[in-house]
């Protein structure tokens, strides 16, 4: 039984409060006005003159190359009407990214934990009501994301979707050989249909593990069983369109056949990565004295597989791009290798190179403050993949990591704790009392 | 996995009253027996198909490539289909015996030995066709980074067709000692029950002196599990690798991203129905049906689902981004209308059907677990997923980017005597195999039979009885174990 810490209550309160204030503050300083965006500009580049000048630098020689291809590279007019809204959209994507962050960590948890129904695992159902708290957060992530594409689809309050501005496709007829598939309507039912699902799986396995607690015999496990298979057949299908809808649509031109797997990579890792510190902390608070470290060694070796999984995937997807080289499709790599090299680079040291090493070693693997350590270097990793699949179709060259995205960070962070922690807290016990393999997890040792 | 305690609702993975002693027999039976006239009419078969494609090849290469049915337009199509389709069946055994042990799958134990030699038979097949499908196979050598004579005339590291060379050569060298350290036990089980000198002679040789101590066992459990860690990221790049043939280039449906993970899904998909395929007849055949089990049966249709499911997932992702592209150089490829409808829409369709309909059925519980049925399905996707690497290799080709090379492609009876060929050179290696190796992993086996044994489970959840003693061999040992209670003995 977990009652719900009043200290990490306040610090979710105070992480969401600051967040509010901080996204609040990001709307109010994006620019409104074509001067007022170049003013953005110009101070951005007085401010760190050095660095921004060769990302600069090598920008105008990129445009040179197409220039020629490029007519609207001269048109002076319109480049500023693009900076404006590329400004105007940095606080959407600040928070599309947050948003999505924390949303695919119960994502993630969700489908790990129907795999471990589906699987029969007999090492895990001790970490199922963990699992459970942990996916509590979907329903409020998957509303809040619906709202934002209400808004971002519906109303038209930014500019992150250039598939979504009527006048825009008027003007581009590749775009417009995809209007059946890239229209605001279904697009909204799209979301829906996929939210609407997962949301629905979650409730009813809940629902089922709560009847099974009491039940006589083992009817609501078949059912959690079955709902489980139906739940992953209807996910893999959904999750392509959901990445295709949400990031690749980000960049309409563009397309790759593995995006959806490599999205669904980042995904699943860092759900399983939470598992993980979640039962670390209610570890360290002696509440699931039921959990070993043979079930942190085996999540431990479920990061560090994932993690070479998800390396795996984004190998394959860069380096056939990189390799065949086609223009329509190395144009997405192209912003993110010259404006966010750091970044895009920089991701494969934290979800690659750090918990292959980190985690290799099996006695490390079973050390709370190890998993802790690697989990958020690889959480801030795969937070760092989001941004590049967003930021530089959104905003471009003009990015930059402050108020807005910090803000929106700390205030998903603190939404986050107060709801699962908060679901934990609810729960009648931290351990299943009649899943029929329960014991044989309780008795695991690896 | 340290107790014997499992979870009742658990299957058995061994039925009947077997004691340790019965899996010994029983797997040392078809080595120790003779064999039948069944065998012989099958390897006799087997050999003249392997003799008849030693013809074929050795025509191609004395004669050249023209021999075979392929165009300037597509110089690619049985060879590298059969390559592919031959690689991708070798997956299974390595997806068994490496991660089904790091997913700790019991009945993984009484399947893995003959998918690994399944995995070793097929790669050899897949590595002839490399070679074969050159135009000067004698200068193959040239694909090694030696240094020479031509002013160290080097390989360009960047063609995934060298990577090929180290994919492959690396996957075979790899399955071979992990199968190998496998066997030792088992080498050493049947060099101590042998009786006649040669084969004590012969199966001493093989099982480099094993004499199974503490320590000998703790270092073979723990090099099992590093080479499982290792091969398991080997056999998702091999077959990756092999997808970067395609990948790589620029044709219209051969280049797309999803190859890697998708071609691997299907190697995987492939692998398990050939394994499929032998174990349903093996199991009968050597009288292994104690221990090759409907539920095994089932588990492996179970993957067969999931793969599929996968590779279908990636069929309409195929499907829709090649729309979705706008690119209209991908109406024509191996998953588009243009192919439905084209001169190659009965390759299209024998794909979908056996790809993706047919193992559908396999969600049907009375299905999966039926052993004629199973069978069946198995064969279906072995051919399905033939059709799945011609449709990809020569319906890409047939329709590129310049109509005035579009072409179509027929084979010669030397591309289908090759592949028969191979098909009877797998079928002589691993009937060889069945007669002369231990097929089932029993040191294995004997480590899974007291927790999931039939006999044990009802002891222990049934009857309520401790299982402590209860293999013992009634001749070897005066403990008579079975049906005695520790608390019962104690009270005599």
């Amino acid at each position: 039984m977990y009652t719900f810490s009043n200290r990490l209550r306040i610090t979710s309160f105070i992480l969401m409060i600051v967040g509010v204030l901080g996204i609040g503050y990001g709307f109010l300083s994006a620019p409104s006005t074509i001067e007022e965006a170049k003013a953005i500009v110009a101070s951005t580049q007085a401010h760190h003159a050095g660095g921004h000048e060769q990302a600069h630098d090598s920008a105008a020689h990129h445009e040179n190359t197409t220039a020629q291809t490029d007519a609207h590279a001269d048109d002076h007019a319109a480049h500023d009407a693009h900076t404006l809204s590329k400004l105007q959209n940095r606080p959407w994507s600040a928070f599309l990214i947050a948003a999505f962050f924390f949303f695919m960590l119960s994502v993630g948890a969700l489908v790990f934990y129907a795999v471990q129904h589906v699987a029969q695992a007999g090492w895990s159902p001790v970490l199922f009501r963990i699992m459970e708290g942990v996916t509590a957060y979907l329903v409020p992530g998957a509303i809040i994301l619906y709202v934002f594409y209400v808004l971002t689809a519906g109303f038209h309050m930014n500019h992150m979707y250039i598939w979504m501005d009527s006048d825009i496709m008027a003007a581009d007829k590749i775009l417009q050989l995809k209007s059946g598939y890239l229209n605001i309507p279904f697009f909204l039912i799209r979301s829906l249909l996929f939210l609407g699902g997962w949301c629905f799986y979650r409730y009813y396995v809940v629902k089922q593990s709560r009847l099974q607690d009491e039940a006589e015999d083992y009817t609501p496990y078949k059912k959690i069983f079955k709902s489980s298979v139906f739940f992953l057949l209807f996910f893999f299908v959904t999750e392509s369109v959901m990445a295709w809808d949400w990031f690749m649509g980000l960049e309409p031109h563009w397309y790759s056949t593995l995006f959806a797997w490599y999205i669904f990579a980042s995904m699943f890792v860092s759900g399983v990565t939470v598992i993980a510190m979640v039962l670390v902390y209610l570890k360290s608070k002696g509440l699931v004295d039921f959990v070993n470290d043979s079930h942190l060694h085996d999540l431990g070796k479920y990061i560090f597989g994932l993690s070479i999984f998800w390396s795996y995937l984004w190998f394959g997807q860069f380096m056939l791009i990189w390799y065949a080289n086609i223009p329509e499709e190395s144009a997405y790599f192209m912003t993110r290798v010259e404006h966010y090299g750091i970044v895009f680079f920089g991701m494969l040291v934290l979800n690659f190179v750090f918990p292959f090493l980190m985690l290799m070693n099996t006695d490390f693997k079973r050390r709370g403050w190890f998993i802790i350590m690697t989990g958020v270097v690889v959480l801030i990793g795969h937070y760092m993949d989001v941004f590049q699949w967003v930021m530089p179709s959104t905003v471009g060259e003009l990015w930059s990591f402050g108020i807005p995205e910090i803000s929106s960070v700390l205030f998903f962070l603190g939404l986050f704790i107060f709801v699962t922690f908060n679901a934990i807290a609810k729960m009648p016990s931290l351990l299943e009392k009649r899943n029929p393999l329960i014991e044989e997890s309780k008795h695991f040792h690896y | 996995m340290a107790s014997h305690y499992e979870a009742p609702i658990r299957e058995p993975l061994v039925t009947g009253e077997k004691s340790y002693h019965d899996v010994t027999v029983d797997i040392a039976a078809p080595v120790e027996g003779r064999a039948n006239k069944l065998w012989w009419i099958a390897f006799s078969i087997a050999l003249v198909a392997f003799l008849w494609g030693i013809g074929c090849i050795i025509y191609t290469v004395s004669t050249g490539i023209g021999v075979w049915g392929l165009n300037k337009t597509i110089g690619w199509a049985w060879d590298i289909t059969n390559f592919v389709w031959w690689v991708g069946i070798g997956h299974a055994g390595t997806l068994i015996s490496a991660v089904l042990l790091l997913f700790r799958q019991k009945w993984r134990m009484a399947v893995n030995r003959s998918a690994e030699a399944m995995t070793i038979f097929s790669v050899v097949q897949a590595g002839l066709f490399p070679i074969i499908h050159m135009g000067r196979p004698w200068l193959a050598y040239w694909v090694l980074p030696i240094p020479n004579q031509f002013g160290s005339l080097w390989v360009n590291f960047n063609s995934p067709l060298l990577w090929d060379v180290f994919a492959i050569s690396t996957y075979l060298s790899v399955s071979l000692v992990f199968w190998w350290t496998g066997l030792l036990p088992d080498f050493a089980m049947l060099r101590d029950r042998a009786v006649k000198p040669f084969q004590k002679k012969i199966y001493s040789l093989l099982s480099f002196g094993w004499t199974g101590r503490a320590k000998d066992w703790q270092r073979f459990e723990e090099v099992s599990l590093v080479l499982a860690g290792l091969a398991t990221p080997l056999v998702l790049s091999v077959h990756t690798i092999v997808s970067f043939d395609f990948a790589t280039s620029v044709v219209a449906g051969w280049h797309s991203t999803i190859y890697p993970p998708y071609f691997v899904a299907g190697a995987i998909f492939s692998g398990f129905a050939m394994v499929l395929t032998l174990l349903i007849i093996m199991r009968k055949v050597s009288n292994l049906e104690a221990y090759i089990t409907r539920v095994h049966i089932e588990y492996m249709n179970k993957v067969i689902l999931l793969t599929g499911g996968v590779v279908s997932v990636a069929y309409i992702t195929e499907f829709f981004i090649a729309w979705y592209s706008g690119t209209n150089y991908e109406d024509y490829t191996y998953l588009s209308i243009g192919a439905a409808t084209g001169p190659y829409w009965w390759a299209f369709w024998a794909l979908i059907i056996c790809n993706f309909i047919v193992p559908q059925t396999l969600w049907v519980k009375k299905l999966r677990r039926n052993f004629t049925w199973s069978f069946i399905v198995s064969i279906i996707i072995n051919i399905g997923m033939w059709f799945e690497r011609f449709d990809i290799i020569v319906i890409n080709l047939s329709k590129g980017h310049l109509p005035s090379s579009w072409s179509m492609f027929s084979p010669t009876f030397v591309d289908v005597g090759i592949y028969l060929g191979t098909i009877g050179f797998f079928f002589v290696l691993f009937l060889l195999y069945a007669r002369t190796f231990p097929v089932i992993a029993q040191a294995e086996i004997k480590t899974i039979l007291k927790s999931s044994g039939e006999r044990y489970k009802r002891m222990r959840d049934v009857e309520g009885k401790s299982i402590a003693g209860a293999a013992a061999d009634p001749r070897t040992s005066n403990y008579s174990g079975t049906n005695t209670n520790s608390s019962d003995q104690a009270t005599k």
